[in-house]
């Protein structure tokens, strides 16, 4: 019988922890779960705290976690760590902000045409004005 | 000798550019090692989430989550444009906007509905030229593809996903191959594709033995939250390649320009001395020719 299991801890950035550990806490949803080795698999939400690990032969090292997803595996446990504190709200904070900064773009699309329109006419006039100019030159 | 001095002051314009040129290609270079090392940082997490999400949607029957279930009519269409915010990267966004936008009169043709989300300036820009329907945008991420910033953008996707506004996702980028090679892709997003999940699964070569979970406190949110981080992490792998592609990319491009500077200013040396030397022996002549007269 093992008395150790595989434990990943990874975030989108990088790869915090892995290696072979005894056992371990972690601060779950519904409160804190221990995980010993030969447990139920198992999948749950995780908030910002410490996770506790004991790896063999070693100290206990505390890493912190911003929220994320647990899931236990037979022989594997991985804790896919979040970035950034996340939440419902700020993520839909977030998303009326993308949905905003869009529309503005979308309307500043007229006066950006506008601008190059300008811009056009400006030129145009420019070089009317520099024709007028030689041939002015020419007949002194 | 009106022309030796025109062709001065060029040899030093070029002298001047080709220093900006060679300066971007060496903050390009270092700028590559540090996004290539993100985009390959991305990875365990992309392939732990996959497998999470793999064996989630073989084991667990009595709930599938929409991003799971194709759909069979397909009016609208959802796509997300990854660029770089900046210029100056050769045919980069050039490649891939061209892919887009075949592949939009393609769909276009076939009376499909499309919107847009545009991950950086230059395909934000590229879309309200041709007049494409953007709900979402992010742009400015600079160096380093920041979650954050994604989740805003990424979610009016996915929620217009869920409420039946898109059929279907797809997401173009520049796929990272090596420093020399970058090539424009189109993925299907959603919905996730069984082979998509399978040909994941089988890299991993494990054997195929499926449980069930015990989901805490409910199956449903925990699978909810598990899908949209996978996707999450799709885009986010995506953009973190996109941007190494951008500055292996821009350092070619400008390693491109340093040596065509180079050429030109030889050039340019070439024919100063020819028109200087052709001067003094027209001098010399002349003073000779004077001397014999006198």
């Amino acid at each position: 019988m093992s008395t150790i299991f595989h434990l990943d801890i990874v975030s989108a950035e990088e790869s915090i922890y892995s290696g072979p550990v005894e056992f371990l806490v972690a601060p779950a949803q519904m409160g804190e779960v221990g995980i010993y080795p030969r447990h139920t698999p198992m999948l749950t939400r995780i908030k910002s705290g410490m996770v506790r690990i004991k790896a063999q032969l070693k100290e206990e090292e505390l890493i912190y976690v911003s929220g994320g997803m647990l899931e236990v595996q037979p022989n594997v446990v991985t804790i896919l760590a979040d970035t950034a504190v996340r939440s419902h709200d700020l993520d839909e904070a977030k998303a009326i902000e993308a949905k905003r900064a869009a529309e503005e773009a979308m309307k500043n699309r007229e006066s950006e045409l506008d601008y190059a329109k300008a811009q056009a006419e400006l030129m145009e006039a420019m070089s009317q004005l520099a024709a007028i100019d030689k041939l002015r030159k020419r007949k002194h | 000798m009106a022309g030796s001095r025109e062709i001065r002051n060029k040899i030093k314009s070029v002298k001047n550019t080709q220093k900006i040129t060679r300066a971007m290609e060496m903050v390009a270079a270092s700028k590559m090692r540090k996004a290539q090392d993100r985009m390959k940082k991305a990875r365990p997490y992309g392939e732990k989430i996959r497998n999470v999400a793999a064996h989630m949607s073989r084991a667990n029957t009595e709930y599938r989550h929409p991003f799971l279930i194709a759909r069979d009519t397909v009016k609208r269409i959802g796509i997300i444009v990854v660029t770089s915010d900046k210029g100056l990267c050769g045919g980069l966004n050039t490649n891939v906007l061209r892919k887009t936008l075949n592949q939009m009169k393609r769909w276009q043709a076939e009376g499909e509905q499309i919107e847009a989300c545009c991950i950086g300036n230059k395909g934000l820009g590229f879309m309200s030229r041709i007049g494409a329907n953007v709900t979402s945008q992010v742009v400015g991420l600079g160096d380093t593809p920041d979650i954050v910033r994604l989740v805003g953008a990424v979610k009016v996707v996915l929620d217009g996903y869920t409420q039946d506004q898109f059929d279907r996702v797809y997401i173009f980028y520049n796929r990272f191959i090596n420093t020399m090679k970058q090539e424009p892709v189109m993925e299907q997003l959603l919905p996730l594709t069984d082979e998509r999940m399978q040909s994941d699964e089988q890299s991993n070569s494990k054997p195929k033995t499926t449980w069930d979970y015990i989901y805490e406190p409910e199956a449903k949110p925990v699978i909810d939250d598990i899908m949209i981080r996978y996707v999450e992490a799709l885009i986010y792998q995506a953009v973190a390649e996109n941007m190494a592609s951008e500055q292996s990319a821009r350092m070619v491009a400008m390693k491109a320009a340093s040596d065509n500077a180079g050429n030109v200013i030889d050039e340019l040396t070439l024919i100063y001395n020819k028109s200087r030397q052709a001067a003094i022996t027209k001098e010399l002549s002349e003073i000779v020719g004077g001397a014999a007269a006198v």
